[in-house]
C-alpha cells in the first residue's frame, strides 16, 4: 500500500523521523547488539580483560540443571495459563455474544482487570490465599489440605497460575468477544436451517471460524506469560520457593542481580530473544496483512 | 481567465507504463471542455497534470501564456472538484470553503463575502455551520463546488464529481454545474466516463482511449460525424451497429448481398474490399422508402423502454439493434425491412478503424 | 432466531455472573481489607462487610506510610504519574511524527526507516534488561525520570498504528490541502492532526496504563526511594516471612495502585478497545 500523493524534499521527514531514530538506536539496537556480543566473551575474574570464546557460553548453559528447570517451568507455566485463560475467556465472551439484555454491562464488568498491574494481581492473589490470614487459603488448611504457597513449590505455581490467568481473560475475552462478533449472523443461521442445535453450531462453525483470533491469542498469551508475569512472579514467589517458580526471564533478571557472570547472563537473554522472534516470526503471516512495504 | 493549452503532453509510470502519449489539446477561455473516455484511458490522469497533482513526463502544459509544468498546484490558481469531494472532514462547511482563501492570506472580511456569495449561489447558506457527515451527497457536492468558486481561480477541474450521487440527482447537479460554468464563465475541464454527462455538459467534446485523443470536436460533431469507430461507439446510447461490408463502387457498399448508398464516402476505395458499415440504432426505419437503400433484419426480442422499444435481432449475421417510437412496429415482428438514408451511413477502415469519409 | 431461549438466557447470565464474581473477588477483598486494622487482618478472620478503619488507613498510606516502605503512597503515586504520561506523551510524539515522515514523504531509505522501527516490534524490554540498563547508567539516567521514560518509549506500536491509520486518510485531502495552497506544516497541524485525534486517545489510553503498571525497568533503575513508583512500593509493603507486614496498608495501596488505571479503562472503554484491538492486530 502507497499513498499517491506525497509531500517532496527529504530533509524535513529525515528531521520527523530522527526522534525516535535515536531512541530506538540508543536504548533498542545498542543494548540488543551488546548482549550478542557479550555472549560470545568470557570476563576474566577481575572483570578487567576479556576474550572471544564462540558458543562457550551458550555450552556452560545448556549444561547448567537450574537452565532447564527454568526451562520446564515456564513452559508447564504458560501451558497452563494460556489453557485456562483463553477457555474461560472463550465460555464467558460467546455467552456475552448472545443477545441478551446488560450484554454491554457484562462486558464492563469483564474487562477491567486488565487495567491492573502484573504485580498487583499477584499481591490481590497472595492475601487472598495466604496460607495463615487470606480469606480463602486459611479454610484450605483447616480443611486440611496443607496449603502453603511460601514453602510447597506446587502450591506456588497454582498461585501464580491463577493471578496471571485472572489478569489475562480480560484481554482474551475482548478479543474473543470481537472475533464472535464479526462472524456473519446469516451463517449461523444457515447453520440452524440445517439442523445444527447451539453446541453443534459452536463446534462445527462458530469455533473454526474463530480459529485465527484463537491462534493470534495463543501467541500473544505466551509472550504475556513469558515476560509481563515478571511482576507477578517477583511480588508473589520471588521464583521460589527453592527456585521451583523460576521461569527463564526470573531467572535473566535474578542471575544479573547476583553479580553473576556477564557472558552467561547475555548468553540468556539472546536465547530468550530468539524465542520471541521465532514466537512473532509465527505470528507474522497474521501481521503481514497490514504490513506490506 | 485563462484557457489552457496542451502540447503534446505525455506521462510514463515507473515501469514504462505509457497512461498518456503525447496529447495536444487547446482549451478557450471560458469553454468547458469535457473528456470522456472508458476507465484506464489516462483522461483523470491528464487533468491531474493539468492540476499539477502529477509530474509531466513530457511535453507542456500552458494556463493562459504561463508554463505551468514546474509550478506547484496552489500556484497554478485553478480549483478542482474531486470525485469523493475530499471536503475535510473536520471542519465547518464556513471553514472548508474559507480554507484556501485563508492559506493565502486573504482579508477576513473579503474572504466572508466570497464564502457568502458562493453559499447564496449554491443555495448552501443554512448548513454553512455543519460539519460535512451532517449533509446529504447533493450538499457534500455543493459544499466542493463552493470551495472551488470562492477561490475564483482561472481554471476549474472537475474529476468524475457527479459519480457518488444517485441518478436523480446526478441529472439535477448536471443542470447545475453547466447553469453555473456560464453565469460565472470560467474555463472548465471535466472528466467523466458517461457519455449523456460528456454530451450535455460540453462545448468542447475530448473522446480518449489507450493514453491518446481520439476525436475533439462538439458534441454534435463528434456524434454525427464521429472520427474512429471507436468514438462511433462510445457516443450514443445505444451504441451504433457496426455490420461488415465490401466496397461496392462510388457512393455504394453493400452488407450480405444487400446494397447500401452512402453519401459520405471516400473516393477511390477499391471495390470488393472489405470495409465496416456503422448504422445507428435511431437512424434506421423500418419500413421501405422512396430515396433510401433498405436492408432486411430478423428479430430475436423486444426491449421495452417506455417511449422506445429496442428491437434486438440480426442483419446478415451480426448482431444488430433497432430503436423505434413505440407503437411504430408491432412487437411480435420477426422479420423487418429496414429503410436506410445515405446521409446516416458511416464507413471506417477495418484494419486503421479510422473513417473513410469525405475528408 | 425461534429457539427455546429461557434456558439459555438463564445460563448466560449465571456464566457472566460467576465470571463477574470471578474477577471481583479478590478486589473486593483488597477494598475490604482497606478498611480493617492490623490484628483484624492478621486472626485471619476478616470479615466481609467494611471495617471502619478506612479513613485511617487511607490517610497514613497516603500521607505518612508504612513501617516497611516509609514514603508516603501519594509521592510513590506522583511518580508513576510522570512516569505513566511521559511514557505516553513521549510516545504519541514521537511516533505520530516518523508515520508522518514515512507515510507522506518519500526519501531515501525510507522503506529501511520503517523496517529498523518495525522490528522493535518483537523484542519487549524485559529481555535486553541488563545490556539496557547498563546504558542508562552510562548516560548517568539512573533515579532520573528521563531514564524511567525513555527506553520505554522506543518500539513500534505507536508508528504502526498511526500509520494505519494515515493510510485511510483519502488521498483526495493532501490533494486539495495541495490546491487550497497548505504545505506539509500546515496540512498536518490543520488537517491530519484533528482527524487523528480518535487515535492519538486511544493511544494515549494504552500506554498510560502500560507505563502506570511497568514493574521490572523501575525496579531496576529506581535505587533512591523517592523516586519510586506505587507498584514498586507495595512490593517492598509485604514480607513473606515476617509478622511485620501491615496487610492493611499494604491492601490499601493496592487499592489506590489500581484506581487510576481501571478508572481509564471504564470510562474510556471505547477508546481503550479501539487501541487495544488496532495497537495488537
Amino acid at each position: 500500500m502507497e499513498k499517491r500523493a506525497h509531500f517532496s524534499g527529504w530533509t524535513l521527514p529525515l528531521l520527523l523521523i530522527l526522534p525516535q531514530m535515536a531512541i530506538t538506536v540508543i536504548f533498542f539496537y545498542l543494548p540488543a547488539s551488546q548482549a550478542i556480543w557479550q555472549s560470545f566473551l568470557r570476563e576474566d575474574a577481575f572483570g578487567l580483560a576479556s576474550e572471544f570464546v564462540g558458543f562457550e557460553n551458550y555450552i556452560a548453559l545448556f549444561e547448567q540443571p537450574e537452565y532447564y528447570r527454568a526451562m520446564i517451568t515456564t513452559v508447564i507455566f504458560s501451558t497452563l495459563v494460556a489453557f485456562f485463560s483463553m477457555s474461560i475467556a472463550l465460555l464467558l465472551a460467546t455467552q456475552a455474544d448472545k443477545s441478551i439484555r446488560l450484554a454491554h454491562g457484562f462486558k464492563t464488568l469483564l474487562i477491567w482487570p486488565y487495567a491492573v498491574a502484573p504485580a498487583i494481581a499477584g499481591v490481590l492473589w497472595m492475601f487472598m490465599f495466604h496460607p495463615t490470614l487470606g480469606t480463602l487459603g486459611r479454610p484450605l488448611n483447616v480443611m486440611g489440605f496443607n496449603w502453603n504457597p511460601m514453602l510447597d513449590g506446587t502450591d506456588a505455581m497454582i498461585l501464580l497460575v491463577f493471578s496471571a490467568t485472572w489478569k489475562h481473560i480480560s484481554y482474551n475475552f475482548l478479543f474473543f468477544l470481537a472475533g464472535l462478533q464479526a462472524i456473519p449472523k446469516s451463517v449461523i443461521e444457515a447453520g440452524a436451517i440445517d439442523g445444527a442445535g447451539p453446541l453443534r453450531r459452536f463446534w462445527t462453525i462458530i469455533f473454526p471460524l474463530l480459529s485465527p483470533t484463537t491462534f493470534f491469542l495463543l501467541v500473544v498469551t505466551i509472550v504475556y506469560v513469558f515476560f509481563e508475569t515478571f511482576g507477578i512472579i517477583d511480588a508473589v514467589t520471588g521464583g521460589g520457593p527453592a527456585g521451583t517458580t523460576t521461569t527463564l526471564v526470573y531467572k535473566v533478571y535474578a542471575d544479573g542481580r547476583s553479580g553473576g557472570d556477564l557472558g552467561l547472563s547475555a548468553a540468556q537473554s539472546v536465547v530468550l530473544m530468539v524465542i520471541v522472534i521465532s514466537l512473532t516470526a509465527i505470528q507474522f503471516r497474521y501481521v503481514e496483512r497490514k504490513v506490506q512495504y | 481567465m485563462a484557457g489552457v493549452t496542451l502540447d503534446t503532453v505525455r506521462k510514463i509510470y515507473a515501469g514504462n507504463v505509457e497512461a498518456v502519449k503525447g496529447v495536444s489539446l487547446g482549451i478557450e477561455d471560458g469553454s468547458f471542455c469535457v473528456l470522456v473516455g472508458p476507465s484506464g484511458c489516462g483522461k483523470s490522469t491528464l487533468l491531474r497534470m493539468i492540476a499539477g497533482l502529477e509530474t509531466i513526463s513530457g511535453g507542456d502544459i500552458k494556463i493562459g501564456d504561463r508554463v505551468v509544468n514546474q509550478v506547484e498546484p496552489a500556484d497554478r490558481d485553478i480549483a478542482m472538484v474531486f470525485q469523493n469531494y475530499a471536503l475535510y472532514p473536520h471542519m465547518s462547511v464556513y471553514d472548508n470553503m474559507a480554507y484556501g482563501l485563508k492559506n493565502r492570506k486573504t482579508p477576513k472580511d473579503e474572504i466572508d463575502k466570497r464564502v457568502k456569495e458562493a453559499a447564496r449561489i449554491l443555495a448552501i447558506e443554512p448548513f454553512l455551520d455543519r460539519k460535512p457527515r451532517a449533509l446529504s451527497g447533493g450538499q457534500r457536492q455543493r459544499v466542493a463546488m463552493g470551495r472551488a468558486i470562492v477561490r475564483k481561480p482561472q481554471v476549474f477541474l472537475f474529476d468524475e464529481p457527479l459519480s457518488n450521487l444517485d441518478a436523480k440527482l446526478r441529472v439535477q447537479m448536471r443542470v447545475e454545474i453547466k447553469r453555473l460554468q456560464k453565469a460565472l464563465g470560467v474555463t472548465s475541464v471535466y472528466v467523466t466516463h458517461d457519455q449523456v454527462e460528456a454530451m450535455t455538459l460540453s462545448d468542447k467534446l475530448v473522446v480518449m482511449s489507450g493514453g491518446q485523443i481520439e476525436q475533439v470536436g462538439t458534441p454534435s460533431e463528434v456524434y454525427r460525424r464521429p472520427e474512429t469507430r471507436f468514438v462511433a461507439t462510445f457516443i450514443g446510447s445505444p451504441p451504433m451497429n457496426i455490420l461488415p461490408g465490401k466496397v461496392e463502387g462510388p457512393g455504394r457498399v453493400s452488407v450480405g448481398g444487400q446494397t447500401i448508398a452512402v453519401t459520405d464516402m471516400r473516393d477511390g476505395l477499391t471495390p470488393g474490399s472489405a470495409i465496416e458499415v456503422g448504422l445507428r440504432p435511431e437512424d434506421v426505419q423500418a419500413g421501405g422508402g422512396a430515396g433510401s437503400s433498405s436492408i432486411a433484419m430478423d428479430v430475436d426480442f423486444v426491449e421495452e423502454l417506455g417511449a422506445t422499444q429496442l428491437f434486438h435481432g440480426k442483419v446478415a449475421g451480426t448482431e444488430f439493434v433497432v430503436q423505434a417510437s413505440t407503437g411504430q412496429i408491432a412487437a411480435d415482428t420477426r422479420k423487418l425491412t429496414l429503410s436506410i438514408d445515405p446521409a446516416n451511413v458511416h464507413l471506417f477502415d477495418p484494419q486503421t478503424t479510422k473513417r473513410l469519409g469525405r475528408d | 432466531m425461534v429457539e427455546n431461549r429461557p434456558f439459555r438466557d438463564f445460563m448466560a447470565y449465571l456464566t457472566l455472573v460467576i465470571g463477574v464474581i470471578i474477577v471481583a473477588f479478590p478486589v473486593y477483598l483488597a477494598i475490604m481489607a482497606s478498611t480493617f486494622d492490623t490484628a483484624t487482618i492478621i486472626n485471619g478472620n476478616m470479615p466481609l462487610t467494611p471495617g471502619d478503619q478506612a479513613p485511617e488507613n487511607y490517610t497514613r498510606a497516603l500521607f505518612y506510610g508504612g513501617k516497611l516502605a516509609r514514603e508516603p503512597v501519594s509521592m510513590m503515586m506522583m511518580n508513576s504519574m510522570i512516569m505513566a504520561l511521559g511514557i505516553a506523551f513521549g510516545k504519541i510524539l514521537i511516533s505520530i511524527l516518523s508515520a508522518y515522515a514515512v507515510v507522506y514523504f518519500k526519501f531515501p531509505f525510507r522503506k529501511t526507516a520503517f523496517w529498523v522501527i518495525f522490528i522493535t516490534l518483537m523484542l519487549p524490554v524485559e529481555v535486553r534488561i541488563y545490556p539496557t540498563y547498563k546504558i542508562v547508567a552510562d548516560l548517568g539516567l539512573l533515579d532520573t525520570y528521563t531514564g524511567l521514560i525513555m527506553p520505554l518509549i522506543a518500539s513500534a506500536t505507536g508508528t504502526l498504528l498511526f500509520r494505519q491509520f494515515f493510510m485511510t486518510v483519502p488521498d483526495e485531502l493532501l490533494e486539495a490541502s495541495k490546491i487550497d495552497g497548505a504545505g506539509a506544516f500546515r496540512f498536518f497541524k490543520d488537517t491530519l492532526l484533528p482527524l487523528s485525534m480518535t487515535t492519538i486517545a486511544a493511544l494515549f489510553v494504552i500506554q498510560f496504563i502500560y507505563g502506570w503498571n511497568q514493574y521490572l525497568w523501575p525496579l531496576l533503575i529506581t535505587t533512591k526511594s523517592s523516586m519510586q513508583t506505587i507498584v514498586i512500593g507495595i512490593k517492598k509493603m509485604i514480607t513473606t516471612t515476617d509478622a511485620l507486614t501491615e496487610w492493611q496498608i499494604a491492601m490499601t495501596t493496592a487499592v489506590l495502585a489500581m484506581v487510576p488505571p481501571v478508572l481509564v479503562v471504564i470510562f474510556m472503554q471505547r477508546l481503550f478497545v479501539k487501541g487495544l484491538v488496532e495497537t495488537e492486530k
